[in-house]
Parts: C-alpha cells; structure tokens; sequence
C-alpha cells in the first residue's frame, strides 16, 4: 500500500487556498441529495455536522452521551490558540505554525500544521460570532494569555472553561441545524461497526444505549470525531466513557491507524487516591509559574514521611531536592509536559516519592506565598487550589500540593491524508481521532484549535470534493454489507454476554491499564515493551474466556456497553506496544530508555525515524502491517530541544 | 389561540398575571386597612359607619369593586392552573427530600397559605360584606347609614373568629412575604440597586399591614 | 491503599437506591449495604464499589449517568438524601466526596424526579427534553464562515462577564429536580439571558425567548414558583437573576414582536 498523503503543490502557505480553489464542488441543489454520518459531537464532530447542515448535506450525528453537548471536549480549561497577533506580540501563523511543529518535535506533517495555523484566526472569529463569552479587557476587545511556554500571548479563553464554551457554540450551532430538519440528532448510540460497499465507507452499524436495539445506516460518507483513546491505560484525564471502539472497529476494517504510541502524559494532575479511583484530574499547568517541584533527599526521609512518622513541615530545606531546578537549571519547574511527567516518575521510582502510596511529588507554594502573600497566589491559583482541596481534603496553601503525571492525551490516531480521509475511500476522521497535526507532543490549547479547524473549516471543503466525484445513488440498510455487519456487531454481543465468567469488565480494564502504565507510559523499554506484548495477549485471552457480562442485549446494558469498548482497548493497547517497540527513537511523549542523551532527555532519529507509522490491521493475534509515511521538512529545521 | 390568549396561558404568561393581580391586590389591603383603622376611634363607630356607607355607595367604589373581584377570580384562578399543571409535573415524588435546605417554607407552601387566606375571606364577606351590601343591619338612629360597626364588635367577641381572623393573618403575611418580591421577579423587575430595597420594603409591607389587620380583633375582644 | 488522609477509616454504610428496569416498568426503593468505603472516594466511586460487587454476584449493576467525572460535562445526577447532586453546596455528584457522610449513615439515592425526565433505567434519567429547548432557539442564527472579525464586536467587560456567569450553565438538570413543580426557568433562563445579553445575541431575542419558552411548557415542565431551590443547588451557581431576565424579555417580546399567531 502506498500512502498519498494527498499534500498540495507550491509553496507552503498557498497550499491551502490553491487546493480550496482546485477541490470539485457539489451542485447547492445537488447537496441535499448527499447524506453524511458523523460519529462523536465534541469539537470536531459537532462543528463538522453543523457546517456540512449548514451547507445543504443531509447529516446525521451520533453520540454515546446523552446529549451532544457532555463531548469530553468540554473538560478542556486552558485556551484555545489562534494566530490572531492582536496583541502586536509578533505573532503570525507562520510562528504558530512553527511552534506546533517544534512542539510536536517534528513528527508532524508540515502542510497539515500550517493548514491549522491559517484557520485558527477564522475559529474565534466564528466563535465570537456565536455568542461564545471569550475573556474580554476593559476595553470591549478580547483578551489573551500566554500558554504552555508559548513567548507570545495568542491563547483565547473563557475563564477555566474554555473547552466547555466552545463545545457550547458548536452545539448551539448544532441545535440550530437540528432543528431545520438538517442534521437528524442521535444521542445515547454508539457506532460499533464501519459498513463498506465496494471498497467505500457507506454506512454503519450502531447499538441504541437505552434499547439495546443494532439498527443500522447508510450514507454516502462517514466522518469519526470519536476523540482519543486515552481510557486504554484505564486512569486518564479522559471521561469515562471516552473510548476507541468506533476509530478501532474502523481500523478493523481496513483504515490505518497512525502513531498508536503517541501518548501525552500532563505532569500536573492529582494523585491517585487508591485502588477505588475511576479517573484522574488536571490541574492547568500553569500551576508551575509559581509551584516549586521537590521530593525527599533521601529515601529514608520519604519512607519515613509516607508512614506518617514525620511532617512534611519537619524536612528540612537542605534534605528537599528541588530535582527540576537542579538538573534543568535554564527551565526549572517550566520544563516541558513532558520532562516533567518523566522525572517525576524518575523521583518516585527511586523510591522518593511522598503520599501514602509514594506515586507523587510536591508542587510547593510556600516560598511564593511568603513572596507574594497569600491573596496574590489565591487571585492567581483560587479555583485550582479549591478543587485540589475538594478532591484531596488538604488545604494546598497550608501543605504543598501532591501531584502525578496523568495520561491526558492521544496524538495518534487513524491516518488521514491532507482531506483527513482516511485510505478508505468516503471515511474521514477529525480531531483527536485523527493523528495529523500534534505530531509525538502536543502543545497546551492546540486540542480545541484542531478539532474545530477539523469540523468548520477543512472537512465542508474536502467531503464536497469526494462526494462530487461519487454518484448520489444511495445504499440502503438492506444491502447484505450492512446485515453482515450487524450480524457480527449482534454475534460479538452474543459472545460477551455468554461467557459468563468470573472477571468483571473493570478488573480487565484495570489490569490493562497497568500493563499500559508500567511499560508504555511515560518510558518505555523494548524489553518492557515485549514483556507487556505478550501479557495484553494473554490478558485479551483471559478476558473472552473469563469476562462476566450480566444481563441481556435488549436493555440499558452498562456492563455490555464497557465490555466492548474494553476488548477493543485489549486490541489497540497491543498496537500501541507493537508501535512504540518499533519506534527505536525517543521523541515527544514517546520516551525509549535506550535512546536518550547522556543528560537522559529525549534522543530523535530523524534519519531513520521521521515518519509516520500507519499500521494495517492483519487479525486480532496477528501483526499488524507497518507502512511508513515519510514526513518531508522543508520550512522548518530540524532541532534537538534542550532545556538545561 | 391569538398571541394574547396564548401569552397568559404560558406558565411565565400565567406567573405575570399572578403578580400583577397580586400587586392589585396589595393596593386593595393598603386601603382597606386603612379604612379599618377607623375603627380605633373612640367615637362609638360612627367613622367607621360612615366609611363603610361610603364603601357601599360610592360609584366608584362600586366599580372598583368589579375589578377587585375579577382580580382575586384571576389570581385564584391561575393559581388552581399553575398548581395543576406543577403537580403534573412532578408525578413521582421523592421518598426522601429535603426542601427545607434550599428554600424557604412559605415560598413552597404558597397555594396552602392562598387557601387558607381564601377560606377567610369567604367567611369574612358573610361577616360583613354580606349583611352590609344585602341586607341584615341594623340602622343606626338619627343618621342614613347603617350599623356596620356592631356587627364587627359582636363578631370580635366571639373568640373562634378572632381566632381564625389572627391565623389568617399570619397566613397572609407569609403569603406576602414571598408573594411581594416574587411579584417583582416574575414580572423582571430585578436591579442590583433596587432588589435589595423591594425585598426589605416587602417584608416589612407584609408584617406591617397584617399586623395592621390582626390588631382589629384583638383589640376588639379584649379592649372593647 | 490509604488516600491523602492515612487516618481515615472506612466506613460502612446503609445504600437505599431506586432501581427501574425500564420506562415502562415501576421501580423500587432497594436497600445495599457497602462496606469499606474509604472517605477519600468520590459519591460515583462508592457506587462503583457497589456495581463491582453486584457484578460478581451476578446482579445487575445500577445504572448511573456519568462522563466527566470532574464537575463540567453535567451528566451526573442522583437526587442523594433528599437534595440533587448531595448535601455539598456547588458540588456535582462526580465532585462528591464519601468524607462528607459518617460511618454507619443510611444514603437513599433517587433519580431526578420529573415528567419531563421519564426514568430511562434506575438512576438514569431521558433529559432530551433539554436539546429540544436548545434547538428551538438556543443559537445565534448564523453559518460557517462569512462573519466579522472577532474584534469587530467589542462587549464591555462587565457584560462579558454576566455573559459568562449564565454560560456556565452544564444542564445537569439540578434545578429541574430542586423545583417543587419541576421547572426548568434556571435552565431554559440562563441560555436566554446569555445571548440577550450579548450583541450577537439580540437581534433575534424576541424569537428565541418566544420559542424556547413554548417549547418549555410543551415539556411539561412545572412554572416557577420563585422559591429559589434551582439556583441554591445549582451546581455552577447560576443565579435566579436570569429568570428575571427571561420574565423581562419574554414579556416585552410578547408585547412587541410581530408574532401574531
């Protein structure tokens, strides 16, 4: 297989309007006779079937969640970028540009990021248009901050709630196309499997959540905007219904999955509390202007510390190590997400971690508060702090803050080329569920940049292209490909429902997780990686000999709904070994133990390495297909990042 | 349905005819009571004979009378709808509910604090607005109008009245407590400068004015 | 494991929970003991102890909405002890922590109570009735592409900011299930006041507050009684002044538009 990643001619930044000019279009009144089915109602989902309603297509929308509007894109806090330069800070889409790709450490496609670059200014433009309450100065004209060590002040955002305001416009915008009969709204149903008729995505299949009912549909082309799949490590800052099973099912099919080990692990999220707890939380990182990172000198003092035997008060300055500021003099506690996720792990695994369970550091406050008083830091951190203290019962101005690195993110994803089509024909994928444009990193408030880019602004151009090249006829649901489909979709129900075994769903997941957490997390080892290789096989053994699912098909099902998404999580946590095995490189979120510098930072191989890993499904218990996309660098130079 | 029907048959339409009749209504007591503080007159009722004769001829009054009724009929009406249709609402409640944490008991208990007011004023218009408008009292010598006033002292000596009349306003002023500034919330007259003033100012209005009309029967059964 | 609190202890305590097998189906109060409930677990851990349990058992586990689990996404309900999201203040139930109950303590848990919110299974609740007043004017009627510069609309700040406090709005239903008559002012008010608001917003104020008003009574959600319940549970602290507003728009909307039908 040959991967065309379809990127325009001519120089970079007239890529994108020349292809817009060069793309077919679709007659206005031929539109309505295209139907387009849309999978996930977050950022990218919701903004996509909106805009594609708006233009004419006849759309339907699907979501797991009750209502279109709980999309975990509504977790997101920090900010949204935009090359907006409107605070003459000297920025441009072209450093915007530069930044995600630098960030990303070069792992991304250059055409794809400069695309996002150039569509991130009509996004708050679209945004404000919709009545999205941005932060504002007195002045009436919005406000920005500077974000995740950008140097120039481009991140829009809405207090600590900016996915959520965002997610909000795009489901008003949503909601309007709704109610014009445009966009046919399907909430509480989950896609479990794709449809192709002659080589082309052409529908699929989907269980109804509150029925149990395996309906199925047809459209001309299909666009998943399932989000990430960080949930395989079961601890995540994702929902805990965010899950792979569409992109995954997807792939079973026959689309290429991309970078499956791109995984991002934020440093600042709250510990976990025991073995009850169902998810993490972040903290924004911004926690790290003014916290000081430190554990024990010794791990005696941490022992002593964890059983109780001492206070933290009682350590003395000189028996803390600040280890951030110590081995990263330039950066200190601002080093990137993910040097700081990897030392704390560093730290705890020497056995200097603090908290009962010794897997945290502290994020300490003191000297800043004797600084600048109390009420500045509250001013600065209070609704941070205050949620630290809900969860925790600490009081983080009295004691330092406990922290953990939490998986947060996913940069892999199903490969899409410059139309975020997938290889097949008539599917595209958008947003987090895609892997093009964050690279192995992605920087802070780039998330919801992408997924909105994705759904406003690239995919009404590039579907219109596809479907004026393919005839209106319609498939209907009749057609054998969808009953097979459904067959196998009420088969593999059957089988889980049957075994009727000793394990619960959970227990799976859990133990998957910790696979996932000790050997591909934040370090990763090839032996590790091999040992974890064999264990997830057999534990996906385990699991379709021992799982227990209660219950019946025909009802609100909440074990069968998790039993399936987890067994597909059994199958992609394997891709994702199998991929950073293969990766013999350290770079971005990707850590390899073997490859690093002698000061233990990441060591890229962008010889052999600056490629983008597409894997072809082959089999469950087979090995997937690796083919390679290489990625051509011509606008930016390729760096080794240092922080000390 | 035309706009207008179908406006006041909305539940926000239907809550603004709730205030507005409600406010009428505060307007009404405002009067009434201070017609009533004629009977603190130490003149054997003679004021208050001549205040109630006015009351009973005077075209205006007559006519105002029209619109008082049709302002309880409205309040009371809508109130029977409202109430309805929020028990439909609603049609499995909780076994285990703690309302009393989140608001205020009279604020919830509008409609048995509405009954109990109307269960009064029924009684209290076969009291006096009865024999006074239809017959039934007595002439008082040497004057054109009649004895209102000792049928007030021969109803406040019977202790089962003033009782009832004393609960009933209690009943009203809670009633009025919430009923003041909700008028003014449902009809959206919220200011951040005004608000504070229209709630205070309700909640002494209430206390005052009933206080104001309790005072009469009391005064009645142990002072005259 | 021992949490943040190593001096915590476990409590026991007495679940009495609503279980419906379905819409169709009249339900039950049922009574669960849990054991070991450490304080530290969230509201939702604690049930997932218990579900991890039943499950073993080989009982159907109780069904609960969630997503989130971090106070935003407003999937989570549970009417817990008499008050929606549980006895904190500002608190969804993902954000309920088990140190706010003692060892030993009865914990009924009951679903959100509401026509308009038919009982899907157990704890979970059909709240669609909230998309339907959204889609029937909860937007600004404009398409993709085509619009002015973000910059082009200045908004005071203050605006900005009263905007923002009824944005925060996450549709958990709270106020919906505080109401003594199940009304959904607080809800359906805090989207209209948004965009009226904002200048974006207000030149199709009056059709919006017309419709989505409409659409709220053919719900079947209770009128508001101004008791105040919805917003001292809200969870996000959106104020009844919004419901003020609405009255206000709605009025002057009624009075003015052109609708005559």
């Amino acid at each position: 297989m040959i991967l065309d990643s379809k990127i325009p001619e001519g120089p970079l930044a007239e890529k994108w309007d020349k292809h817009k000019f060069n793309v077919k279009l679709v007659n206005p009144a031929n539109k309505r006779k295209y139907d387009v089915i849309v999978v996930g109602t977050g950022l990218a989902g919701a903004s996509a079937a909106a805009t594609l309603g708006e233009l004419g297509y006849n759309v339907k929308a699907f979501c797991f969640q009750d209502s279109p509007r709980r999309a975990h894109s509504i977790a997101a806090q920090g900010g949204i970028n935009a090359a907006k330069n409107y605070q003459n800070d000297g920025d441009s889409v072209f450093r915007l540009f530069y930044d995600t790709i630098k960030g990303g450490d070069y792992r991304a496609r250059e055409a794809n990021v400069y695309r996002l670059a150039q569509v991130s200014v009509n996004i708050i433009d679209q945004c404000v248009a919709q009545g999205v309450p941005f932060a504002r100065e007195y002045g009436g004209l919005l406000a920005n901050r500077s974000f995740g060590g950008a140097q120039v002040s481009r991140t829009f955002y809405a207090r600590g709630q900016t996915g959520q305001q965002l997610l909000l416009g795009a489901y008003s915008a949503l909601n309007r196309q709704i109610a014009y009969g445009k966009v046919k709204m399907y909430p509480r149903t989950e896609m479990l499997d794709l449809v192709m008729v002659d080589g082309k995505a052409r529908g699929i299949v989907v269980r109804n959540l509150v029925t149990g009912k395996i309906e199925s549909h047809s459209a001309h082309a299909v666009v998943l905007a399932t989000g990430g799949y960080g949930n395989v490590f079961f601890l995540s800052t994702n929902a805990m219904g965010s899950n792979a099973t569409a992109a995954w099912r997807a792939h079973k099919k026959g689309a290429l999955f991309a970078n499956p080990c791109f995984t991002q692990i934020h440093p600042t999220c709250i510990p976990v509390s025991g073995d009850y707890q169902s998810k993490l939380t972040l903290m924004s990182e911004s926690l790290r202007n003014d916290g000081r990172v430190w554990v024990p000198k010794t791990v005696e003092i941490a022992q002593r510390l964890r059983k109780g035997e001492i206070r933290v008060q009682d350590i003395k300055e000189e028996d803390r190590d600040y280890y951030l500021e110590r081995k990263y003099p330039a950066f200190g506690n601002l080093v990137p997400r993910d040097v700081a996720s990897r030392n704390a792990k560093l730290m705890c695994d020497e056995g200097r971690g603090v908290g009962a369970s010794g897997l945290a550091v502290f994020l300490d406050f003191a000297d800043a508060i004797k600084r600048e008083g109390q009420p500045a830091i509250a001013a600065k951190y209070g609704n941070l702090f205050d949620m630290y203290a809900k969860i925790t019962d600490e009081n983080p101005y009295e004691n330092p803050m406990r922290i953990y690195p939490a998986v947060h993110y996913t940069m892999g994803g199903l490969w899409v080329d410059y139309n975020l089509m997938t290889n097949i024909p008539g599917l595209y994928a958008t947003g987090e569920c895609n892997f093009s444009d964050h690279g192995a990193n992605r920087l802070g408030a780039s998330a919801l940049m992408q997924g909105l880019a994705d759904g406003y602004f690239v995919i009404p151009y590039t579907i219109g292209d596809y479907l004026a090249q393919n005839p209106t006829t319609k498939v209907t649901t009749d057609h054998p490909a969808f009953k097979e489909a459904e067959q196998a979709v009420i088969a593999k129900n059957n089988q889980l429902l049957s075994i009727n075994g000793t394990r619960t769903v959970d227990d799976f997941h859990k133990a998957l997780g910790l696979l996932m957490w000790d050997y591909c997390g934040m370090a990763r080892n090839a032996e590790g990686l091999k040992f974890a290789k064999q264990e997830i096989r057999k534990l996906r053994d385990e699991f379709w000999r021992d799982v227990k699912v209660v219950g019946v098909n025909e009802e609100l099902n909440i074990t069968l709904e998790k039993a399936n998404r987890v067994a597909d999580f059994l199958e992609l946590g394997e891709l994702m070994v199998d991929d950073a095995l293969n990766r013999n490189e350290s770079c971005g979120g990707h850590f390899r133990e073997e490859y690093q510098t002698p000061e233990n930072e990441a060591l890229r191989d962008d010889e052999n390495y600056a490629y983008v890993a597409a894997w072809e499904f082959t089999g469950v218990g087979n090995d997937a297909i690796l083919h390679k996309e290489d990625l051509k660098f011509e606008n930016v130079k390729l760096t080794q990042r240092s922080y000390k | 349905m035309n706009w207008f029907t179908k406006t006041f048959s909305s539940t926000i339409g239907r809550k603004i005819i709730m205030s507005i009749t409600g406010l009428f209504l505060c307007s009404f007591l405002v009067v009434h009571l201070v017609g009533n503080l004629t009977l603190f007159r130490q003149d054997g009722g003679e004021a208050f004979n001549i205040y109630s004769h006015f009351m009973a001829n005077n075209p205006i009054i007559r006519t105002m009378e029209f619109v008082l009724v049709a302002g309880f009929l409205f309040h009371i009406y809508d109130a029977i709808v409202l109430t309805r249709r929020n028990k439909a609402a609603r049609p499995v409640g909780y076994a285990n509910s703690h309302p009393e944490q989140n608001s205020t008991w009279s604020s919830r208990n509008m409609g048995l604090l509405g009954t109990i007011i109307l269960v009064f004023l029924l009684v209290h218009l076969w009291n006096f607005f009865v024999p006074a408008r239809f017959g039934g009292l007595e002439g008082v010598p040497n004057a054109e109008y009649l004895n209102l006033y000792s049928e007030v002292v021969l109803a406040f000596k019977n202790p089962i009245y003033v009782g009832l009349y004393v609960i009933s306003m209690i009943a009203l002023a809670y009633h009025l407590i919430h009923g003041f500034q909700s008028a003014f919330q449902s009809l959206g007259l919220t200011h951040k400068k005004y608000t504070p003033f229209i709630q205070k100012f309700g909640y002494a209005f209430s206390v005052l004015i009933c206080l104001g009309f309790a005072a009469i029967p009391l005064y009645f059964f142990f002072f005259v | 494991m021992a949490g943040s609190n190593p001096n915590a202890k476990p409590m026991d305590l007495t679940l009495k929970v609503w279980r419906q097998k379905n819409r169709e189906t009249a339900g039950a109060m049922v009574t669960y003991p849990v054991k070991g409930i450490s304080p530290d677990m969230s509201f939702l851990e604690m049930l997932d102890v218990l579900n991890e349990d039943l499950l073993r058992s080989g009982q159907d586990p109780i069904a609960f909405d969630h997503d989130c689990r971090e106070g935003i996404c407003g999937m989570c309900s549970l009417y817990i002890n008499g008050r929606p999201h549980g006895p904190e203040r500002g608190t969804t139930t993902c954000q309920l922590h088990m140190r706010h109950f003692n060892d030993g303590d009865t914990i009924t848990i009951e679903p959100w109570r509401a026509a308009a919110f038919p009982v899907h299974k157990d704890l979970v609740v059909d709240r669609s009735a909230f998309d339907r007043i959204q889609q029937a004017g909860g937007y600004v009627s404009i398409n993709t592409g085509g619009v002015p510069d973000a910059n082009a609309i200045p908004i005071g700040k203050s605006i900005a900011d009263k905007a923002f406090d009824a944005a925060t709005c996450i549709g958990c239903g709270a106020c919906v299930a505080a109401c003594k008559n199940a009304s959904a002012m607080l809800f359906v008010s805090a989207k209209v006041s948004q965009l009226a608001m904002l200048p974006q917003g207000k030149v199709e104020a009056k059709t919006r507050v017309e419709n989505m008003v409409a659409q709220m009574d053919i719900e079947g959600f209770g009128a508001c009684s101004n008791t105040g319940a919805c917003a001292a549970e809200c969870p996000v602290g959106i104020s009844l002044e919004n419901i003020a507003i609405m009255n206000r728009e709605y009025l002057s909307a009624k009075a003015t538009s052109e609708h005559v039908a």
